[in-house]
């Protein structure tokens, strides 16, 4: 069976000109090294095929927990110009915390 | 008990449209030295500038008056000092605007110490081989549209506004953390030398500057992240020693939760790469922060570190660049989608029919697709909203899509319900580019007798 980010982290997203920034928070620090491992970039990409075009590097920050995905060119031209309803892609981590990983591990914790 | 060996520094504002009352209430019962107002999004100067361009008073922000009147009576008779960036695009009419808030409030001659230095409209025009840090292209390709320059200035020149005393400090764009850092630094005497102290402070100002971010807003979840009395929310402080140590709180006898998750998600908001984000005063690393619960409500921020701020500025351009045109309606039952859908096709043909073209076209439905785009395999609602928007340089352009989408009452597929009224925005566009520091003249005047 597969886990979801959502059941592993939290995260919020932030916004600066055409970029999002999305962090990735584990609840329990256990958790850190599967997500280093199966949330890469490219599975990020793949999720949010539909909305970004890229590039997106991941800043691994085990100190906090914690990763921060920097999403360029996400954001329809940036919260000045963009035609969306949710302008500063707000509501952009939930896209994240839908991601299914598949580790059976894991979904045991 | 306090004294000056440390420092309270609270949050009443982290944008123009932000709750009011949990700053008044962060001033009556917070114990607070400092009131920071932080009320400057990206686009705000420019729209600001527009607003001074038809009344030369204007181009503060609005909510100034509000905001001042509820808390002034409470912060000048405790001493508390407000350190805010409503100045926006006219920080001495927002001076004159917040002195007669003083008087009419019978508090007498308030000071105002003004930072300006900000408006660097008159230096970038003659600068247009600066190039554009969002897509590489010369400034001169906006300069003909260009509204608004704005540097965000840094927390030394704040300090050198609090050192003259004035009850007020009132500046137009301030780096966000700067306005939190400047009441430590001229508090403690702590320079741009002095790193390890600048981080914290630095660190500690992106924690407040959202306010409620760090108290429980934005962070909520039924069953998962539960968030106890949301409804009555308090705003943060900052305890601040001299040795640079900090402790985040909230308001006492308020909802909301302060704790390592609320502090996590702010501390990497906004933050690209957490080595090296770059304020006007320093290069911080977040990399190696540390926070700890420390009692309840209250969290530990320890090991942020930094490295000397950058030759240069970042300035924001505003510029006008057309219009973005909206119209919405309604579809529910029985093949809402389809007909949603069916409306659109039919909406793209009639503006296309009149011979308008956009730089951008968008087609949501809402329910569906409006937030995360269009994905197949998600199952269709009971009733969506069909919204359209574009963006085009032809204001009648803009407002034909309001306007024929709202027509689908009469002319669309059967059973549409609900239409808005047409919309039509001017859109203030804002671009980057960086300014060697020498080239700007950030200085402070004060209103009034201190």
């Amino acid at each position: 069976m597969n886990v979801r980010v959502y059941d592993l982290a939290h995260a919020r997203a932030g916004d600066k000109g055409n970029t999002s920034n999305i962090s990735v928070i584990c609840y329990d620090a256990r958790h850190w090294d599967f997500l280093e491992r199966e949330l890469t970039p490219d599975r990020v990409a793949d999720a949010f095929k539909h909305i970004a075009k890229g590039p997106i590097k991941r800043h691994p920050l085990r100190n906090l927990k914690a990763f921060n995905f920097v999403i360029e060119n996400a954001l329809g031209g940036g919260v000045t110009v963009s035609l969306a309803q949710d302008i500063h892609g707000k509501s952009l981590s939930n896209v994240m915390l839908a991601i299914e990983l598949p580790d059976p591990e894991a979904a045991r914790k | 008990m306090k004294s000056r060996e440390t420092i309270r520094v609270g949050a009443g504002a982290g944008t123009s449209d932000d709750r009011m009352v949990p700053a008044l209430e962060l001033a009556e019962r917070g114990d607070i030295d400092y009131l920071v107002f932080e009320c400057l999004a990206e686009r705000t100067v420019s729209r600001e500038n527009l607003a001074r361009s038809k009344d030369p008073e204007l181009g503060y922000s609005p909510s100034l008056h509000a905001r001042l009147r509820m808390v002034l009576p409470t912060c000048i008779a405790k001493g508390i000092r407000i350190v805010s960036n409503m100045g926006a695009a006219n920080p001495l009419g927002g001076a004159r605007a917040a002195r007669k808030e003083a008087a009419d409030l019978g508090l007498g001659d308030v000071a105002v110490a003004v930072v300006l230095g900000d408006d660097v409209s008159s230096i970038v025009k003659h600068r247009g081989e600066l190039t554009l840090i969002e897509n590489g292209e010369p400034l001169e390709s906006i300069l003909p549209k260009m509204i608004s320059a704005n540097a965000y200035l840094g927390a030394d020149v704040v300090c050198e506004a609090l050192n003259t005393g004035a009850p007020i400090v009132l500046s137009g764009r301030v780096a966000d953390p700067s306005l939190f850092l400047a009441p430590m630094m001229h508090e403690f005497g702590w320079t741009y030398e002095d790193l390890p102290k600048i981080a914290q402070g630095t660190a500690a100002g992106h924690l407040l500057e959202c306010t409620a971010s760090v108290t429980g807003g934005c962070f909520g979840w039924p069953g998962k992240k539960e968030v106890p009395d949301l409804a009555r929310n308090g705003f943060p402080f900052a305890d601040v020693k001299a040795d640079g140590s900090v402790v985040i709180g909230k308001t006492p006898d308020t909802g909301g939760r302060l704790d390592v998750m609320t502090c996590t998600e702010q501390l990497i908001y906004e933050i690209h790469d957490p080595t090296a984000y770059i304020t006007p005063d320093c290069v911080l690393d977040i990399s190696g922060i540390a926070l700890s619960q420390d009692t309840a409500d209250r969290v530990r921020v320890a090991g942020a570190k930094a490295r000397p701020a950058t030759e240069t500025y970042k300035v924001n351009v505003g510029y006008a660049d057309g219009f973005i045109g909206e119209g919405e309606v309604s579809y529910g039952g029985i093949d809402a989608v389809a007909r949603a859908k069916w409306a659109a096709q039919i909406v793209k043909e009639r503006l296309k029919l009149q011979g308008f073209v956009y730089d951008d076209f968008r087609v949501d439905l809402i329910g569906m697709s409006s937030l995360h785009d269009q994905v197949d395999i998600r199952p269709e609602p009971y009733e969506v909203r069909l919204r359209m928007a574009g963006r085009t340089r032809n204001r009648k352009a803009a407002h034909a899509i309001g306007f024929e989408v709202r027509a689908m009452h009469m002319h669309g597929p059967g059973g549409a319900g609900g239409a808005c009224e047409p919309r039509v925005r001017d859109v203030l566009a804002v671009k980057s580019v960086l300014l060697p520091k020498n080239l700007v003249n950030a200085q402070v005047v004060v209103e009034g007798s201190l």
